[in-house]
Protein backbone atom coordinates (compact mmCIF):
# COMPACT_ATOMS: atom_id res chain seq x y z
CA UNK A 1 0.00 0.00 0.00
CA UNK A 2 2.62 2.84 0.98
CA UNK A 3 4.85 1.25 -2.16
CA UNK A 4 1.58 2.41 -4.17
CA UNK A 5 1.67 5.54 -2.38
CA UNK A 6 5.25 6.33 -3.30
CA UNK A 7 4.66 5.31 -6.68
CA UNK A 8 2.56 8.11 -7.02
CA UNK A 9 4.11 10.73 -5.61
CA UNK A 10 7.20 10.29 -7.20
CA UNK A 11 4.64 10.37 -10.51
CA UNK A 12 3.56 13.42 -9.26
CA UNK A 13 6.92 14.95 -8.46
CA UNK A 14 8.20 13.72 -11.75
CA UNK A 15 5.21 15.78 -13.40
CA UNK A 16 6.09 19.34 -11.20
CA UNK A 17 9.63 18.89 -12.60
CA UNK A 18 8.14 18.76 -16.16
CA UNK A 19 6.04 21.52 -15.42
CA UNK A 20 8.97 23.68 -14.20
CA UNK A 21 11.49 22.57 -16.74
CA UNK A 22 8.81 23.58 -19.74
CA UNK A 23 8.57 26.98 -18.23
CA UNK A 24 12.32 27.53 -18.14
CA UNK A 25 12.34 26.80 -21.72
CA UNK A 26 9.76 29.13 -22.20
CA UNK A 27 11.19 31.66 -20.22
CA UNK A 28 14.57 31.07 -22.16
CA UNK A 29 13.26 31.05 -25.77
CA UNK A 30 11.69 34.68 -24.86
CA UNK A 31 15.09 35.97 -23.55
CA UNK A 32 16.55 34.92 -26.91
CA UNK A 33 13.74 36.80 -28.68
CA UNK A 34 14.86 39.88 -26.63
CA UNK A 35 18.69 39.75 -27.11
CA UNK A 36 18.80 38.68 -30.68
CA UNK A 37 16.23 42.02 -31.54
CA UNK A 38 18.03 44.16 -29.65
CA UNK A 39 21.74 43.00 -30.74
CA UNK A 40 20.62 42.90 -34.48
CA UNK A 41 19.22 46.26 -34.33
CA UNK A 42 22.29 47.66 -32.40
CA UNK A 43 24.66 45.40 -34.57
CA UNK A 44 22.76 46.53 -38.14
CA UNK A 45 23.11 50.51 -36.66
CA UNK A 46 26.77 49.95 -36.20
CA UNK A 47 27.39 48.63 -39.40
CA UNK A 48 25.35 51.18 -41.32
CA UNK A 49 22.78 48.27 -42.47
CA UNK A 50 19.99 50.42 -41.88
CA UNK A 51 19.82 54.13 -41.41
CA UNK A 52 21.18 55.12 -37.90
CA UNK A 53 19.85 58.32 -37.77
CA UNK A 54 16.53 57.36 -39.06
CA UNK A 55 16.20 54.08 -36.40
CA UNK A 56 19.10 55.00 -33.63
CA UNK A 57 20.37 52.10 -31.91
CA UNK A 58 20.15 50.72 -28.08
CA UNK A 59 23.03 51.85 -26.93
CA UNK A 60 22.14 55.45 -28.03
CA UNK A 61 18.76 55.30 -27.02
CA UNK A 62 20.17 53.63 -23.38
CA UNK A 63 22.80 57.02 -23.47
CA UNK A 64 20.00 59.62 -23.72
CA UNK A 65 17.62 57.60 -20.86
CA UNK A 66 20.47 58.22 -18.68
CA UNK A 67 21.12 61.87 -19.80
CA UNK A 68 17.20 62.67 -19.24
CA UNK A 69 16.82 60.80 -16.39
CA UNK A 70 19.80 62.52 -14.77
CA UNK A 71 18.65 66.01 -15.58
CA UNK A 72 14.94 65.10 -14.23
CA UNK A 73 13.40 65.98 -17.72
CA UNK A 74 12.37 62.62 -18.33
CA UNK A 75 10.76 62.02 -14.68
CA UNK A 76 8.69 64.61 -15.22
CA UNK A 77 7.26 63.48 -18.54
CA UNK A 78 6.66 60.31 -17.82
CA UNK A 79 4.99 61.91 -14.40
CA UNK A 80 2.51 63.90 -16.98
CA UNK A 81 1.98 61.38 -18.93
CA UNK A 82 0.86 58.33 -16.66
CA UNK A 83 -1.01 61.15 -14.76
CA UNK A 84 -3.17 61.36 -17.52
CA UNK A 85 -3.25 58.38 -18.76
CA UNK A 86 -4.40 56.97 -15.09
CA UNK A 87 -7.15 59.45 -14.71
CA UNK A 88 -8.18 58.95 -18.36
CA UNK A 89 -8.26 55.61 -17.93
CA UNK A 90 -10.14 55.55 -14.53
CA UNK A 91 -12.88 58.17 -15.78
CA UNK A 92 -13.92 56.73 -19.07
CA UNK A 93 -14.09 52.93 -17.18
CA UNK A 94 -16.12 54.40 -14.59
CA UNK A 95 -18.16 56.76 -16.42
CA UNK A 96 -19.26 54.03 -18.98
CA UNK A 97 -20.29 51.15 -16.16
CA UNK A 98 -21.77 54.38 -14.78
CA UNK A 99 -24.14 54.83 -17.99
CA UNK A 100 -24.17 50.82 -18.35
CA UNK A 101 -25.84 51.39 -15.42
CA UNK A 102 -28.42 53.83 -16.26
CA UNK A 103 -29.24 52.26 -19.74
CA UNK A 104 -30.34 49.34 -17.53
CA UNK A 105 -31.99 50.83 -15.03
CA UNK A 106 -34.41 52.36 -17.78
CA UNK A 107 -35.22 49.95 -20.91
CA UNK A 108 -36.99 53.63 -22.38
CA UNK A 109 -33.34 55.31 -22.04
CA UNK A 110 -31.77 52.28 -23.32
CA UNK A 111 -34.26 52.45 -26.29
CA UNK A 112 -34.26 55.87 -27.09
CA UNK A 113 -30.19 56.69 -27.24
CA UNK A 114 -29.47 53.11 -28.78
CA UNK A 115 -28.58 54.79 -32.16
CA UNK A 116 -26.68 57.75 -31.01
CA UNK A 117 -24.34 54.69 -28.98
CA UNK A 118 -23.85 53.00 -32.55
CA UNK A 119 -23.23 56.38 -34.09
CA UNK A 120 -20.85 57.40 -31.46
CA UNK A 121 -19.04 54.18 -31.24
CA UNK A 122 -18.20 54.01 -35.07
CA UNK A 123 -16.98 57.49 -34.73
CA UNK A 124 -13.36 58.24 -34.49
CA UNK A 125 -13.03 60.14 -31.20
CA UNK A 126 -9.72 61.28 -31.74
CA UNK A 127 -11.56 63.57 -34.33
CA UNK A 128 -12.98 65.13 -31.27
CA UNK A 129 -9.59 66.35 -30.11
CA UNK A 130 -9.72 70.00 -31.33
CA UNK A 131 -12.91 70.33 -30.17
CA UNK A 132 -12.13 69.13 -26.75
CA UNK A 133 -9.48 71.61 -26.77
CA UNK A 134 -11.14 74.83 -28.11
CA UNK A 135 -14.07 73.87 -25.26
CA UNK A 136 -11.44 72.86 -22.22
CA UNK A 137 -8.57 74.83 -23.23
CA UNK A 138 -4.93 73.43 -23.95
CA UNK A 139 -3.86 71.79 -21.00
CA UNK A 140 -4.44 68.87 -18.76
CA UNK A 141 -8.05 68.52 -18.88
CA UNK A 142 -8.62 68.19 -22.26
CA UNK A 143 -5.74 65.45 -22.75
CA UNK A 144 -7.55 63.16 -19.73
CA UNK A 145 -11.00 63.90 -21.54
CA UNK A 146 -9.38 62.43 -24.40
CA UNK A 147 -8.09 59.53 -22.75
CA UNK A 148 -11.18 58.64 -21.13
CA UNK A 149 -13.73 59.60 -24.18
CA UNK A 150 -12.41 57.35 -26.35
CA UNK A 151 -13.17 54.22 -23.87
CA UNK A 152 -16.27 55.37 -22.54
CA UNK A 153 -18.71 54.26 -25.48
CA UNK A 154 -17.48 50.86 -26.50
CA UNK A 155 -17.25 50.30 -22.18
CA UNK A 156 -20.66 51.55 -22.09
CA UNK A 157 -21.67 49.22 -24.84
CA UNK A 158 -19.87 46.36 -23.27
CA UNK A 159 -20.55 46.45 -20.09
CA UNK A 160 -24.40 46.83 -20.77
CA UNK A 161 -24.57 43.94 -23.06
CA UNK A 162 -23.19 42.08 -20.11
CA UNK A 163 -25.46 43.59 -17.88
CA UNK A 164 -28.67 42.11 -20.14
CA UNK A 165 -26.53 38.87 -20.14
CA UNK A 166 -26.86 38.06 -16.39
CA UNK A 167 -29.18 34.84 -15.79
CA UNK A 168 -32.42 36.39 -15.13
CA UNK A 169 -33.67 33.24 -12.42
CA UNK A 170 -30.67 35.08 -10.32
CA UNK A 171 -32.87 38.14 -10.57
CA UNK A 172 -36.21 36.01 -10.05
CA UNK A 173 -34.28 34.43 -6.57
CA UNK A 174 -34.36 38.44 -5.67
CA UNK A 175 -37.27 38.90 -6.63
CA UNK A 176 -39.03 36.67 -4.23
CA UNK A 177 -37.14 37.74 -1.49
CA UNK A 178 -38.80 41.47 -2.05
CA UNK A 179 -35.43 42.96 -3.20
CA UNK A 180 -35.66 46.37 -5.25
CA UNK A 181 -34.10 47.12 -8.38
CA UNK A 182 -31.37 48.98 -6.73
CA UNK A 183 -30.93 45.66 -4.61
CA UNK A 184 -30.84 43.40 -7.24
CA UNK A 185 -28.67 45.28 -9.46
CA UNK A 186 -26.06 45.11 -6.62
CA UNK A 187 -26.47 41.98 -5.97
CA UNK A 188 -26.82 40.38 -9.03
CA UNK A 189 -26.21 42.61 -11.71
CA UNK A 190 -22.84 44.36 -10.87
CA UNK A 191 -20.88 41.11 -9.77
CA UNK A 192 -22.07 38.94 -12.15
CA UNK A 193 -20.96 41.73 -15.01
CA UNK A 194 -17.38 41.90 -13.31
CA UNK A 195 -15.30 39.76 -15.44
CA UNK A 196 -16.66 41.43 -18.66
CA UNK A 197 -15.23 44.49 -16.54
CA UNK A 198 -12.22 43.24 -15.63
CA UNK A 199 -11.49 42.73 -19.86
CA UNK A 200 -12.97 45.94 -20.65
CA UNK A 201 -10.49 47.81 -18.32
CA UNK A 202 -7.89 45.32 -20.36
CA UNK A 203 -8.75 47.10 -23.42
CA UNK A 204 -8.99 50.65 -21.70
CA UNK A 205 -5.30 50.44 -20.96
CA UNK A 206 -4.28 50.64 -24.80
CA UNK A 207 -7.36 52.80 -25.73
CA UNK A 208 -6.18 55.49 -22.87
CA UNK A 209 -2.80 55.41 -24.21
CA UNK A 210 -3.66 56.19 -27.54
CA UNK A 211 -6.15 58.85 -26.28
CA UNK A 212 -3.81 60.59 -24.37
CA UNK A 213 -0.84 60.52 -26.46
CA UNK A 214 -3.00 61.83 -29.28
CA UNK A 215 -3.82 64.83 -26.88
CA UNK A 216 -0.37 65.37 -26.60
CA UNK A 217 0.37 65.52 -29.78
CA UNK A 218 -2.10 68.21 -30.45
CA UNK A 219 -1.67 70.46 -27.48
CA UNK A 220 0.88 69.58 -24.72
CA UNK A 221 4.46 71.12 -23.94
CA UNK A 222 5.40 68.45 -21.65
CA UNK A 223 4.79 64.58 -21.84
CA UNK A 224 5.59 61.72 -23.38
CA UNK A 225 3.64 62.76 -26.52
CA UNK A 226 5.31 65.84 -26.62
CA UNK A 227 8.37 63.79 -26.70
CA UNK A 228 7.59 62.10 -29.85
CA UNK A 229 6.31 64.97 -31.49
CA UNK A 230 9.34 66.73 -30.30
CA UNK A 231 11.77 64.70 -31.50
CA UNK A 232 10.22 64.49 -34.89
CA UNK A 233 9.91 67.99 -35.70
CA UNK A 234 13.76 68.13 -34.46
CA UNK A 235 14.41 64.83 -36.36
CA UNK A 236 15.77 62.99 -33.40
CA UNK A 237 14.97 59.39 -33.50
CA UNK A 238 16.66 58.47 -30.26
CA UNK A 239 13.83 60.96 -28.49
CA UNK A 240 11.01 59.22 -30.20
CA UNK A 241 12.28 55.77 -29.76
CA UNK A 242 13.14 56.15 -25.84
CA UNK A 243 9.74 57.19 -25.79
CA UNK A 244 8.24 54.91 -26.99
CA UNK A 245 9.73 52.06 -25.15
CA UNK A 246 8.72 53.91 -21.72
CA UNK A 247 4.49 54.24 -23.17
CA UNK A 248 5.88 50.25 -23.81
CA UNK A 249 7.40 49.84 -20.40
CA UNK A 250 4.10 51.91 -18.54
CA UNK A 251 1.16 50.11 -20.25
CA UNK A 252 2.96 46.97 -19.75
CA UNK A 253 2.49 47.74 -15.88
CA UNK A 254 -0.47 49.16 -16.07
CA UNK A 255 -1.67 45.95 -17.66
CA UNK A 256 -0.19 43.88 -15.55
CA UNK A 257 -2.22 45.96 -12.34
CA UNK A 258 -5.49 45.21 -13.70
CA UNK A 259 -4.26 41.38 -13.88
CA UNK A 260 -3.45 41.78 -10.18
CA UNK A 261 -7.13 43.58 -9.42
CA UNK A 262 -8.83 41.05 -11.43
CA UNK A 263 -6.83 38.25 -9.28
CA UNK A 264 -8.18 40.10 -6.46
CA UNK A 265 -12.21 40.38 -7.31
CA UNK A 266 -12.52 37.38 -8.92
CA UNK A 267 -11.67 34.40 -6.38
CA UNK A 268 -11.30 31.34 -9.19
CA UNK B 1 -61.48 30.54 5.08
CA UNK B 2 -58.70 29.15 2.92
CA UNK B 3 -55.28 29.70 3.23
CA UNK B 4 -54.31 30.13 -0.29
CA UNK B 5 -57.10 30.86 -2.90
CA UNK B 6 -56.68 31.45 -6.25
CA UNK B 7 -59.80 32.53 -8.27
CA UNK B 8 -60.12 32.00 -11.95
CA UNK B 9 -56.63 33.32 -12.89
CA UNK B 10 -56.57 33.75 -16.99
CA UNK B 11 -53.14 34.87 -18.25
CA UNK B 12 -52.39 35.92 -21.56
CA UNK B 13 -48.61 36.60 -23.04
CA UNK B 14 -48.37 38.97 -25.75
CA UNK B 15 -46.15 39.20 -28.30
CA UNK B 16 -46.07 40.95 -32.00
CA UNK B 17 -46.88 38.06 -33.62
CA UNK B 18 -49.41 36.73 -31.52
CA UNK B 19 -51.49 36.79 -28.26
CA UNK B 20 -51.07 33.22 -26.59
CA UNK B 21 -53.20 32.24 -23.72
CA UNK B 22 -51.12 30.29 -21.47
CA UNK B 23 -53.95 29.73 -18.29
CA UNK B 24 -57.22 29.66 -18.75
CA UNK B 25 -59.52 29.55 -15.66
CA UNK B 26 -57.55 28.47 -12.94
CA UNK B 27 -59.35 27.87 -9.32
CA UNK B 28 -57.63 26.02 -6.46
CA UNK B 29 -57.31 26.29 -2.76
CA UNK B 30 -54.61 25.03 -0.23
CA UNK B 31 -54.96 25.05 3.05
CA UNK B 32 -52.57 25.56 5.63
CA UNK B 33 -49.81 22.93 5.97
CA UNK B 34 -50.98 20.66 2.81
CA UNK B 35 -48.17 19.69 0.12
CA UNK B 36 -49.85 20.26 -3.38
CA UNK B 37 -48.80 19.40 -6.62
CA UNK B 38 -49.38 20.81 -10.21
CA UNK B 39 -48.27 17.95 -12.69
CA UNK B 40 -48.55 18.25 -16.45
CA UNK B 41 -46.57 18.39 -19.71
CA UNK B 42 -44.45 20.91 -20.58
CA UNK B 43 -45.87 24.37 -21.79
CA UNK B 44 -49.32 23.48 -19.84
CA UNK B 45 -48.32 27.10 -17.94
CA UNK B 46 -47.15 25.04 -14.42
CA UNK B 47 -44.37 27.68 -14.08
CA UNK B 48 -46.75 30.74 -15.04
CA UNK B 49 -48.92 29.94 -12.46
CA UNK B 50 -46.24 29.42 -9.36
CA UNK B 51 -44.96 33.22 -10.50
CA UNK B 52 -48.57 34.45 -10.99
CA UNK B 53 -49.39 33.12 -7.14
CA UNK B 54 -45.88 34.11 -5.71
CA UNK B 55 -46.99 37.84 -7.20
CA UNK B 56 -44.09 37.83 -9.48
CA UNK B 57 -46.34 38.11 -12.35
CA UNK B 58 -49.33 40.02 -12.87
CA UNK B 59 -52.02 38.03 -14.24
CA UNK B 60 -54.26 39.05 -16.86
CA UNK B 61 -57.15 38.58 -14.81
CA UNK B 62 -58.28 36.77 -11.79
CA UNK B 63 -56.73 37.34 -7.86
CA UNK B 64 -54.76 35.24 -5.96
CA UNK B 65 -55.86 35.62 -2.00
CA UNK B 66 -53.44 34.41 1.26
CA UNK B 67 -54.69 34.46 4.34
CA UNK B 68 -57.79 36.52 2.69
CA UNK B 69 -55.07 39.55 1.53
CA UNK B 70 -53.33 39.86 -1.79
CA UNK B 71 -49.91 38.21 -1.77
CA UNK B 72 -46.66 40.97 -2.08
CA UNK B 73 -43.05 39.68 -2.57
CA UNK B 74 -41.78 42.27 0.10
CA UNK B 75 -43.38 40.50 3.41
CA UNK B 76 -41.61 37.56 2.51
CA UNK B 77 -44.59 35.66 2.05
CA UNK B 78 -43.44 33.34 -0.52
CA UNK B 79 -40.47 31.21 -0.46
CA UNK B 80 -39.30 30.16 -4.21
CA UNK B 81 -36.92 27.39 -5.18
CA UNK B 82 -35.87 27.35 -8.83
CA UNK B 83 -35.16 24.47 -11.02
CA UNK B 84 -31.34 24.53 -9.92
CA UNK B 85 -30.07 26.41 -7.08
CA UNK B 86 -28.79 29.46 -8.36
CA UNK B 87 -26.67 30.17 -5.34
CA UNK B 88 -24.99 33.04 -6.27
CA UNK B 89 -21.03 32.23 -7.52
CA UNK B 90 -19.24 34.99 -5.91
CA UNK B 91 -20.99 34.90 -2.11
CA UNK B 92 -20.09 32.17 0.03
CA UNK B 93 -22.65 29.59 1.23
CA UNK B 94 -23.23 31.90 4.43
CA UNK B 95 -23.99 34.86 2.40
CA UNK B 96 -26.09 33.00 -0.09
CA UNK B 97 -28.34 31.39 3.04
CA UNK B 98 -28.39 35.42 5.09
CA UNK B 99 -29.22 36.93 1.53
CA UNK B 100 -33.11 36.60 1.58
CA UNK B 101 -32.43 38.13 5.27
CA UNK B 102 -30.11 41.00 4.57
CA UNK B 103 -32.98 42.27 1.72
CA UNK B 104 -35.75 42.11 3.74
CA UNK B 105 -33.70 44.09 6.68
CA UNK B 106 -34.02 41.22 9.24
CA UNK B 107 -30.17 40.55 9.47
CA UNK B 108 -30.19 39.97 13.05
CA UNK B 109 -27.85 37.68 15.82
CA UNK B 110 -31.21 35.54 15.98
CA UNK B 111 -32.28 34.94 12.26
CA UNK B 112 -28.59 34.63 11.93
CA UNK B 113 -28.08 31.70 14.32
CA UNK B 114 -31.75 30.63 13.28
CA UNK B 115 -30.24 30.13 9.64
CA UNK B 116 -27.62 28.15 10.67
CA UNK B 117 -29.25 25.57 12.52
CA UNK B 118 -31.63 25.31 9.55
CA UNK B 119 -28.12 24.12 7.76
CA UNK B 120 -27.25 22.07 10.17
CA UNK B 121 -30.32 20.46 10.21
CA UNK B 122 -30.63 19.74 6.91
CA UNK B 123 -27.09 17.88 7.29
CA UNK B 124 -24.38 20.20 5.96
CA UNK B 125 -22.06 21.53 8.56
CA UNK B 126 -18.60 23.09 8.10
CA UNK B 127 -19.51 24.81 4.77
CA UNK B 128 -20.56 28.16 5.54
CA UNK B 129 -17.23 29.55 4.26
CA UNK B 130 -17.09 27.67 1.12
CA UNK B 131 -18.14 28.66 -2.04
CA UNK B 132 -20.91 26.94 -4.00
CA UNK B 133 -18.83 25.55 -6.69
CA UNK B 134 -16.96 23.49 -4.08
CA UNK B 135 -19.97 21.56 -3.30
CA UNK B 136 -22.07 19.24 -5.45
CA UNK B 137 -25.25 19.52 -7.14
CA UNK B 138 -27.56 17.93 -4.35
CA UNK B 139 -25.72 19.56 -1.36
CA UNK B 140 -26.12 23.24 -3.60
CA UNK B 141 -29.61 22.38 -3.85
CA UNK B 142 -29.99 21.68 0.07
CA UNK B 143 -28.06 24.77 0.90
CA UNK B 144 -30.72 26.79 -1.97
CA UNK B 145 -33.79 25.49 0.18
CA UNK B 146 -32.63 26.98 3.29
CA UNK B 147 -32.45 29.90 1.73
CA UNK B 148 -35.71 29.80 1.17
CA UNK B 149 -36.69 28.57 4.43
CA UNK B 150 -34.10 31.39 5.87
CA UNK B 151 -36.95 34.00 5.98
CA UNK B 152 -39.39 31.93 7.10
CA UNK B 153 -42.12 32.55 3.99
CA UNK B 154 -45.96 31.12 4.47
CA UNK B 155 -45.67 29.46 1.26
CA UNK B 156 -42.88 27.41 -0.05
CA UNK B 157 -43.28 27.40 -4.22
CA UNK B 158 -41.05 24.28 -5.85
CA UNK B 159 -40.50 24.83 -9.36
CA UNK B 160 -39.23 21.05 -10.40
CA UNK B 161 -36.50 21.72 -8.18
CA UNK B 162 -34.98 17.83 -8.46
CA UNK B 163 -35.25 18.04 -12.06
CA UNK B 164 -31.47 18.85 -12.58
CA UNK B 165 -30.18 16.28 -9.95
CA UNK B 166 -29.64 12.50 -10.40
CA UNK B 167 -32.06 10.59 -9.53
CA UNK B 168 -30.62 9.32 -6.59
CA UNK B 169 -30.23 12.51 -4.97
CA UNK B 170 -33.37 13.47 -6.14
CA UNK B 171 -34.83 10.31 -3.91
CA UNK B 172 -32.81 11.52 -1.22
CA UNK B 173 -33.75 14.99 -1.24
CA UNK B 174 -37.51 14.67 -1.63
CA UNK B 175 -37.56 12.63 1.70
CA UNK B 176 -35.35 15.19 2.94
CA UNK B 177 -37.34 17.75 1.93
CA UNK B 178 -41.27 16.33 2.68
CA UNK B 179 -39.65 15.82 6.08
CA UNK B 180 -38.16 19.79 6.43
CA UNK B 181 -41.84 20.80 5.19
CA UNK B 182 -43.16 18.69 7.87
CA UNK B 183 -40.98 20.01 10.89
CA UNK B 184 -42.07 23.41 9.89
CA UNK B 185 -45.51 22.92 9.58
CA UNK B 186 -44.93 24.41 5.78
CA UNK B 187 -46.93 25.22 3.13
CA UNK B 188 -46.02 24.00 -0.35
CA UNK B 189 -46.56 24.17 -3.89
CA UNK B 190 -44.86 21.92 -6.12
CA UNK B 191 -44.76 22.28 -9.73
CA UNK B 192 -43.46 18.37 -11.44
CA UNK B 193 -43.76 16.86 -14.94
CA UNK B 194 -42.56 13.48 -12.68
CA UNK B 195 -45.94 11.50 -11.94
CA UNK B 196 -43.86 9.45 -9.19
CA UNK B 197 -42.24 12.40 -7.40
CA UNK B 198 -45.85 14.15 -7.53
CA UNK B 199 -47.80 11.27 -5.77
CA UNK B 200 -44.96 10.20 -3.16
CA UNK B 201 -44.91 14.24 -1.88
CA UNK B 202 -47.88 15.49 -2.02
CA UNK B 203 -51.37 15.47 -0.29
CA UNK B 204 -53.50 16.28 -3.32
CA UNK B 205 -51.93 16.45 -7.14
CA UNK B 206 -53.96 18.52 -9.77
CA UNK B 207 -53.51 17.65 -13.40
CA UNK B 208 -53.23 20.56 -16.21
CA UNK B 209 -54.03 19.92 -19.18
CA UNK B 210 -52.05 21.98 -22.54
CA UNK B 211 -52.53 25.13 -24.32
CA UNK B 212 -54.50 26.80 -22.68
CA UNK B 213 -53.26 25.64 -19.28
CA UNK B 214 -56.42 24.65 -16.91
CA UNK B 215 -57.27 21.92 -14.40
CA UNK B 216 -58.08 18.47 -15.79
CA UNK B 217 -58.53 16.66 -12.79
CA UNK B 218 -57.67 16.73 -8.89
CA UNK B 219 -56.27 13.68 -7.15
CA UNK B 220 -56.56 13.38 -3.59
CA UNK B 221 -53.59 10.88 -2.17
CA UNK B 222 -54.73 8.42 0.31
CA UNK B 223 -54.00 8.50 3.66
CA UNK B 224 -51.75 6.03 3.64
CA UNK B 225 -49.41 7.59 1.49
CA UNK B 226 -49.56 11.16 3.12
CA UNK B 227 -48.47 9.84 6.24
CA UNK B 228 -45.12 8.08 4.98
CA UNK B 229 -42.23 9.33 3.54
CA UNK B 230 -41.74 10.17 -0.73
CA UNK B 231 -39.33 6.92 -0.65
CA UNK B 232 -41.59 4.38 0.95
CA UNK B 233 -44.71 5.91 -0.87
CA UNK B 234 -42.84 4.93 -3.73
CA UNK B 235 -42.53 1.25 -2.78
CA UNK B 236 -46.05 1.25 -1.14
CA UNK B 237 -48.66 -0.92 -2.75
CA UNK B 238 -50.94 1.86 -3.20
CA UNK B 239 -48.68 3.57 -5.04
CA UNK B 240 -48.78 1.86 -8.60
CA UNK B 241 -52.45 2.03 -9.21
CA UNK B 242 -52.29 5.88 -8.61
CA UNK B 243 -49.57 6.11 -10.90
CA UNK B 244 -51.52 4.13 -13.53
CA UNK B 245 -54.94 6.09 -13.13
CA UNK B 246 -52.56 9.35 -13.66
CA UNK B 247 -50.88 7.83 -16.78
CA UNK B 248 -53.98 7.16 -18.12
CA UNK B 249 -55.40 10.56 -18.01
CA UNK B 250 -52.17 12.19 -18.98
CA UNK B 251 -52.30 9.58 -22.26
CA UNK B 252 -55.89 10.76 -22.88
CA UNK B 253 -54.97 14.19 -22.54
CA UNK B 254 -52.50 13.42 -25.49
CA UNK B 255 -54.86 11.70 -27.38
CA UNK B 256 -57.05 14.80 -27.37
CA UNK B 257 -54.71 17.09 -28.24
CA UNK B 258 -54.33 15.31 -31.66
Amino acid sequence: MSEKKNKLELLHRNYIQSLIVEKRWVRFYQAIIFIIFFASWEFSSQKQWIDPLLFSSPSKIWNLFLEKINDGTLVNHIGVTLTETVLGFILGTLLGTILAAILWWSPMISKVLDPYLVILNAMPKVALGPILIVALGPGYPSIIAMGAIISVIITTIVVYTSFKEVDPNYLKVLQTFGASRLQCFKEAILPASFPTIISTLKVNVGLSWVGVIVGEFLVSSRGLGYMIIYGFQVFNFTLVFLSLMIIAVFATIMYQLVELLEKKLIKE
Amino acid sequence: MNFLSVQNIHHTYFTKASAATALSDISLTVEEGEFVSLLGPSGCGKTTLLSIISSLLKPTQGTVLLENKPVTTTKNQIGYMLQQDYLFPWKTIEENILLGLKLSKQLNDQTRAKAMSLLEQIGLTGVEKQMPRQLSGGMRQRVALVRTLATEPKLLMLDEPFSALDYQTKLKLEDLVSRTLDEFGKTAILVTHDIGEAIAMSDRVYLLSPSPGRIYKTFTMPDELRKISPFEARNHEAFSSIFQTIWKELESLEREKE
